[in-house]
């Protein structure tokens, strides 16, 4: 499957704990749910949308372009800008 | 239908608000509501749209409330600000609402009671409805919504905004809404994991949590999302839509303006000569002509968003065009407005409402009169061909041509740059999470779509036709005052030259001519600037006029009349190529046309933000024409 994103290394300079990684690398179509670590803190409005620590997602597609990424997430899909992710991290629920 | 007791006096209306967060389907029961008919103003010192209506139908009067989609109670921008003000009763103005009725999405359940649990904490009395309940059953959802409202403890009503289901029950729901009840104390929740764990517990118990995908949308979505055949579509999709503001406007503005033209031959021909005749064709009658002549376009622009809009890939075009967007701090649905504006910068700058974040609406509003619009090719071909030489280029390229290209894209490219300046500069402020969703594919219904392109052709012919008018009629009189008299040793093409030389125009022409010198222009071109404010494309009929061409469709005589002219006193040519290439550049930037302008007012809310845009582009226009004459005439 095409990885989501090219710049997954530079995103994430260190390894965070466990399997966890950031959104940007997580291929589309796989299923994860959000860590309750996250590199910096996650925009109230991702909360008041319901990205939530344990909440299970999964990546549906990246536009023709690259950005912005569709998301999946209680059961609604919604587009958001790499941008504004870039604080959420996911353990997938299968090892890539 | 008798009105119970119990309930106030009927002629003190009650007041109850819309709460829901956007594509919730909040506006479209809005309209189904109060039969489309909104009182549209504005929030006191925010340009944030405040529609409010009459329900029709119920038995007591309801004013109702249609507030800004928000997706939550923690505002990120001014729409969701105010959200927050009417609920919590600080909105300076605005009466506290009696009743909140709240609309959310039956297929987005979890995201919406994410919303719910929110607006209950403002402890009044509320009424939830759940739309798209078709969608949800369609899909094999089961939704309790008696089970929804025994847990809420509020009445709970399911609808179909646009076929009408339902929403008779909501009518008389809505008659009621002082007894609906207080909701309950929720236990506090403003942390999202709490909040979100009882939303998740809920959602499950009344049967909400993920109906199936539609299964035809994934399917059409692989093939008009993917990384090939998605920028593909894309743009044919597009060039469609540009192609046909062209192909299908053209010859109805043509019939428009033809029938005007014949409407005031004959006036002419059956009236008596004189300044009430004059003021009848060439005034009232090119007034309307210059109105009406603008709706083929809105017409069409708006049938095809629509459309697209309604099918569903509007959405999808802006997720594809959002990251090349982004690159100058706009999104993915400025990108349709934009182009709109290639034919005319008027429905470009209506089609800017479907840009949810007003900073980005109001930044491309601002930009689009730089995109260059049908009018102004008349003085382009005209220029062109009488000063460019046609000389090949490269292979079939013409000079002329590219001379054409580079200023469509010297007016593309300063848009862009303006919008990145005004994003960093005026429009500078907290950058809001951008948010798209897809909706699924659905047929359009010829009625609604109707409605909809009616709705903004006769907002154009009311709210911006009465001015365009009146401005065509304040131009009339300037192009015509003070009168001479009429000599019969005078063609008519003699006489409306001198008409046109002794009137105040030419007098502001000339008044202006130290200030447009530099630029290489004399008082008859400054006479056409002013004529052109009705319309870019006047001043080719008024240099006509000027240079006694007689007919502007002459077109070759007026050409040959401009590299002809010599002036007076010096023998020089008075129109050289470098005139010629400033007066293109001056046109390229300045905001010459008074439509663009009352309709930027209309749309903004504020006749600020025209004179802002004014100014500055004519600040870049004089500016550029400047360098560009000086440039020719040192190097050409």
């Amino acid at each position: 499957m095409r990885p989501l994103a090219t710049r997954a290394s530079e995103d994430s300079p260190e390894p965070l704990k466990g399997s966890c990684r950031p959104l940007s690398s997580l291929p589309p179509g796989l299923r994860a749910h959000l860590c309750r670590h996250s590199r910096t803190p996650v925009p109230q409005r991702l909360r008041d949308l319901g990205f939530v620590a344990d909440t299970p997602l999964v990546v549906v597609r990246a536009a023709p372009l690259g950005d912005p990424v569709e998301v999946e997430i209680r059961g609604y899909r919604v587009c958001l800008r790499r941008a504004d992710v870039s604080s959420l991290c996911v353990v997938p629920e299968t090892p890539a | 239908m008798s009105v119970p007791a119990a309930l106030g006096d009927p002629a003190d209306p009650l007041h109850i608000a819309l709460v829901g967060s956007p594509n919730a389907g909040k506006t479209t029961l809005f309209n189904a509501l109060t039969g489309a008919r909104a009182k549209v103003g504005n929030y006191p010192g925010v340009t944030v749209e405040r529609r409010e209506g009459e329900v029709r139908g119920v038995a007591r009067r309801i004013r109702l409330l249609d507030l800004p989609g928000t997706y939550s109670l923690n505002p990120e921008t001014p729409d969701e600000e105010i959200v927050r003000e009417v609920l919590a009763g600080e909105c300076p103005n605005e009466p506290v609402p009696d009743a909140l009725a709240i609309v959310i999405d039956g297929t987005t359940l979890a995201r919406g009671l994410g919303l719910v649990v929110q607006v209950l904490q403002a402890r009044r009395p509320t009424a939830l409805v759940v739309t798209m309940i078709d969608e949800v059953r369609a899909r094999g959802g089961r939704l309790d919504l008696g089970k929804l409202s025994r847990i809420l403890g509020i009445p709970v009503t399911g609808v179909v905004g646009h076929r009408g289901v339902g929403v008779a029950d909501l009518r008389g729901l809505l008659e009621r809404a002082e007894r609906w009840a207080v909701p309950k104390a929720l236990p506090r929740m403003d942390d999202p994991e709490a909040r979100f764990a009882w939303v998740d517990r809920v959602a499950t118990d009344v049967g909400g949590h993920s109906p199936a995908r539609d299964r035809r949308t994934d399917r059409i979505d692989r093939v008009l999302l993917h990384p090939l055949s998605g920028l593909l579509i894309f743009a044919l999709v597009m060039l469609f839509l540009f192609q046909s503001i062209f192909a299908w406007a053209v010859p109805a503005m043509d019939g428009i303006d033809g029938a005007f033209g014949s409407l005031a031959r004959l006036s002419r021909a059956l009236l008596p000569p004189g300044l009430l005749t004059d003021l009848w064709t060439d005034g009232i009658l090119a007034g309307v002509g210059a109105v009406l002549v603008f709706l083929p376009q809105i017409v069409i622009v708006f049938t095809l968003i629509h459309l697209l809009e309604d099918v569903g890939y509007m959405a999808r075009a802006a997720f594809v065009v959002d990251r090349v967007m982004g690159w100058v701090g706009l999104q993915g649905r400025c990108f349709v407005s934009l182009l709109s504006s290639y034919a005319c910068a008027i429905p470009g700058m209506m089609a800017a409402r479907t840009v949810a974040s007003p900073r980005d609406r109001l930044a491309t509003i601002l930009i689009s009169p730089f995109m260059t619009c049908s009018a102004r090719l008349p003085l382009y071909t005209l220029l062109i061909a009488a000063f460019v030489p046609a000389k090949r280029v490269f292979g079939p390229l013409g000079l002329q041509g590219l001379v054409m290209l580079g200023l469509y894209l010297l007016g593309a490219l300063t848009a862009l740059g303006s919008a990145a300046l005004l994003k960093s500069t005026l429009l500078r402020g907290k950058i809001a999470t951008f948010y798209l969703e897809l909706p699924p594919y659905r047929m359009p219904t010829a009625r609604l779509l109707a409605t909809q392109v009616w709705r903004s052709a006769s907002a154009f012919l009311k709210r911006a036709g009465t001015l365009i008018l009146a401005a065509a009629v304040v131009l009339w009189a300037l192009l015509s005052f003070p009168r001479i008299p009429v000599d019969p040793a005078r063609s008519v093409g003699e006489q409306a030259q001198a008409q046109v030389q002794a009137s105040l125009a030419a007098r502001i022409g000339h008044t202006l001519e130290p200030v447009i010198e530099p630029l290489g222009f004399d008082w008859k071109i400054g006479v056409g600037l002013v004529a052109s404010l009705a319309a870019r494309e006047v001043i080719v009929a008024t240099l006509a006029q000027i240079y006694a061409v007689g007919d502007e469709d002459d077109f070759g005589g007026l050409r040959d009349a401009l590299a002809s002219d010599r002036d007076p006193q010096t023998g020089e040519p008075s129109f050289t190529l470098a005139t010629a290439l400033a007066l293109l550049v001056f046109f390229v930037f300045a905001l010459q046309c008074m439509s663009t302008v009352v309709v930027m007012a209309r749309e903004t809310g504020s006749w600020r933000w025209p004179a802002l845009a004014f100014s500055y582009m004519l600040a870049l226009a004089y500016g550029a024409s400047f360098v560009t004459y000086r440039l020719a005439t040192a190097f050409l």
